[in-house]
């Protein structure tokens, strides 16, 4: 019954906030090229923010399955694709599925011992975790993928083919197109049958199995659509920056990016990433500015903004939104 | 591998264990009473290894008389941090209070990276080379005074929890909340101490580690994991299981670091972390609760 008012308060939200999203969208498509190259540059780690936020929304918001080793399905897209384009020539557009396809069975894998075994909460937390770090510790100890030292994306000659741009823009519309993909996923996701199963599996998984939900089987497919997705960032991330290390790709760090935006915009709402992300981004590019040369003030302001929004607004952003309308994202059994 | 370098792996491990089984004691009394995942123990440990050094660096403090120091202020803080920003979200959804304490982590962590940048800094105490054979084994005092006041704090730890008024109202806490009320105990009051002990032993376990550890920002993040698979090891809220499993991961992570190239020691602990989640969440030993 939860679940029942939660979807309909969502499409409802949805619908009245459809002219402002159409105006949104045709200013993200029209102005870009008019931007400055820094202004830019903020737009696309805003998307792409969103993009992983949107990804880890799926398993994390939909699903209420707290992943805290997204980095797993990241660092695996991010090593596919470009392994096999520096190792066998395969351009990244195609490397990038392939990555996605090999992060989701990884996530298929690592959920179906994680929920056979009935890991809830805080436990899945952990395993994600330890998975994830496992990954990083292997790639740190494997000569064949760089080691420690990583991989270089060779950037000298760029062709749009080959997922190589020499301007910022290209990339811009990449990661919009990939950002408003992982939406329209996401908003489908809700409409569908599985969206409804998994929000009945997060807030009463027993009840959803007596009402006949097979729980196990929504689960694992939240967690290979949000594994897959995640893996394509992988890939966006390998491009754009042209260097990919153990650290950056399997570390704590991306898994907490897909979630921050997600907690503080609103998980298990569509535009939740989205918001969290315009939120947060800003907020990390103007301490960063402000206290030049101080390693960590953007990220001591995330942990200071993810320990506010859940002491005050526990439903995130959109949970004001919705002028708390919405009934509280279920306390786990 | 000869068996001499085995042995020596051995020792090496099992010392370093008893500091994983402090550190884990901490996080095992904390959950045991809050029945939270204290993602911030790594951190605050991180901030009492910093105290130990500037207290050293600063007046030349050393770092076990230090305790005298970080032992309290810790207690202090924990106890500030649980009122602050624990007891009031009491009420709110299990992975929000991960996700509290989580952010806890990002904070303090960074404000140490802020304030001290991310080198690593070591203190070099006038007995740091001091050693000596045991068997076939070199011991180093340092690691050896570590191991020992480790247990000893441990063990203080479970004497006063079993002997003292305090302590029994904390296990009774821990053990049947809504009973503890009925009795009268102020359990508001209970968490908070419970909390401010959990980081009091984990900067004790700080301070003995000070003199052959190096001290980062990012030093707690991979003792709150290897915590975290101590307590799992041992069973959520088991104190007997936190030191009994800090030192089997500590052999495990030594015997694997002599056996397995590079850092792959990791891969031991992490494996068997998953594992013991996977098929054995109320731990090796039992007793605590798991799922």
């Amino acid at each position: 019954m939860a679940a029942d008012v939660d979807v309909r308060a969502s499409r409802g939200s949805a619908r009245s906030a459809g002219t402002a999203i159409a105006i949104a969208l045709a200013a993200l498509v029209v102005t870009p090229p008019f931007l400055p190259r820094y202004a830019l540059e903020v737009l696309i780690s805003i998307l792409f923010f969103a993009y992983l936020g949107a990804a880890w929304n799926i398993l994390g918001g939909y699903a209420g399955q707290f992943s805290f080793g997204h980095a797993a399905f990241f660092g695996i897209g991010a090593y596919t694709s470009t392994l096999l384009f520096l190792r066998a020539g395969l351009t990244p557009w195609i490397g990038m599925i392939a990555g996605g396809l090999l992060a989701a069975a990884f996530g298929l894998l690592a959920g179906y011992l994680s929920f056979r075994y009935g890991l809830k909460g805080p436990y899945f937390s952990l395993v994600t975790l330890a998975f994830a770090e496992m990954l990083r510790v292997v790639a740190v100890n494997t000569k064949a993928v760089g080691s420690s030292l990583g991989l270089v994306v060779p950037t000298a000659q760029p062709a749009a083919w080959q997922f190589l741009f020499a301007a910022k823009l290209p990339y811009y519309y990449v990661i919009l197109a990939m950002a408003l993909g992982a939406l329209g996923i996401t908003f489908a996701v809700e409409r569908m049958r599985l969206g409804y199963a998994l929000l009945a599996v997060r807030e009463n998984e027993d009840a959803a199995e007596a009402a006949g939900v097979d729980a196990l089987g929504m689960k694992l497919r939240a967690m290979a659509l949000s594994s897959f997705l995640t893996a394509l960032g992988g890939t966006f991330y390998a491009q754009y920056f042209a260097y990919i290390d153990p650290g950056i790709t399997f570390g704590p760090g991306v898994s907490i990016q897909g979630l921050l935006p997600t907690i503080v915009g609103g998980a298990g709402t569509a535009l939740g990433p989205l918001l969290g992300a315009f939120v947060l981004t800003p907020i990390s590019e103007i301490t960063r500015a402000l206290l030049r040369g101080r390693a960590g003030a953007d990220v001591m302001l995330y942990g200071l903004v993810l320990m506010l929004v859940i002491s005050f607004l526990p439903q995130g952003l959109m949970g004001i939104a919705r002028g708390g309308r919405r009934p509280v994202a279920g306390k786990p059994s | 591998m000869t068996t001499g370098l085995l042995l020596q792996a051995a020792v090496s491990g099992v010392l370093l264990g008893g500091v994983y089984g402090l550190v884990a004691s901490g996080l095992t009394l904390i959950f045991g009473v809050l029945r939270i995942i204290n993602f911030a123990h790594g951190a605050v440990m991180m901030l009492a290894m910093y105290t130990s050094y500037w207290l050293f660096t600063l007046y030349g403090v050393d770092p076990y008389a230090s305790i005298v120091v970080t032992a309290p202020l810790f207690f202090a803080i924990g106890a500030v941090i649980e009122k602050a920003v624990i007891e009031p979200n009491r009420a709110a959804a299990e992975h929000n209070q991960l996700l509290l304490t989580l952010g806890l982590a990002l904070f303090l962590e960074n404000l140490a990276l802020v304030l001290w940048q991310g080198d690593f800094r070591t203190l070099r105490v006038p007995y740091a080379a001091v050693s000596f054979v045991i068997g076939d084994a070199l011991v180093d005092l340092t690691r050896l005074i570590a191991a020992a006041g480790a247990v000893l704090m441990a063990m203080a730890l479970f004497g006063f929890l079993r002997f003292t008024d305090l302590g029994k109202a904390i296990r009774a806490l821990a053990e049947e909340p809504e009973g503890a009320m009925l009795v009268g105990i102020d359990v508001a009051r209970i968490r908070a101490i419970a909390f401010g002990i959990g980081s009091a032993s984990v900067a004790v376990a700080g301070a003995l580690i000070t003199p052959f550890f190096y001290v980062a920002p990012d030093v707690g993040e991979s003792f709150n994991i290897m915590a975290f698979v101590v307590v799992v090891l041992g069973g959520m809220g088991n104190f007997v299981g936190a030191l009994v499993g800090g030192v089997i991961v500590g052999l495990a992570e030594s015997v694997g670091a002599a056996v397995l190239p590079g850092s792959l020691k990791q891969l031991v602990v992490f494996a068997m972390f998953v594992l013991v989640l996977l098929f054995r969440p109320q731990g090796l030993l039992g007793g605590g609760r798991g799922r």
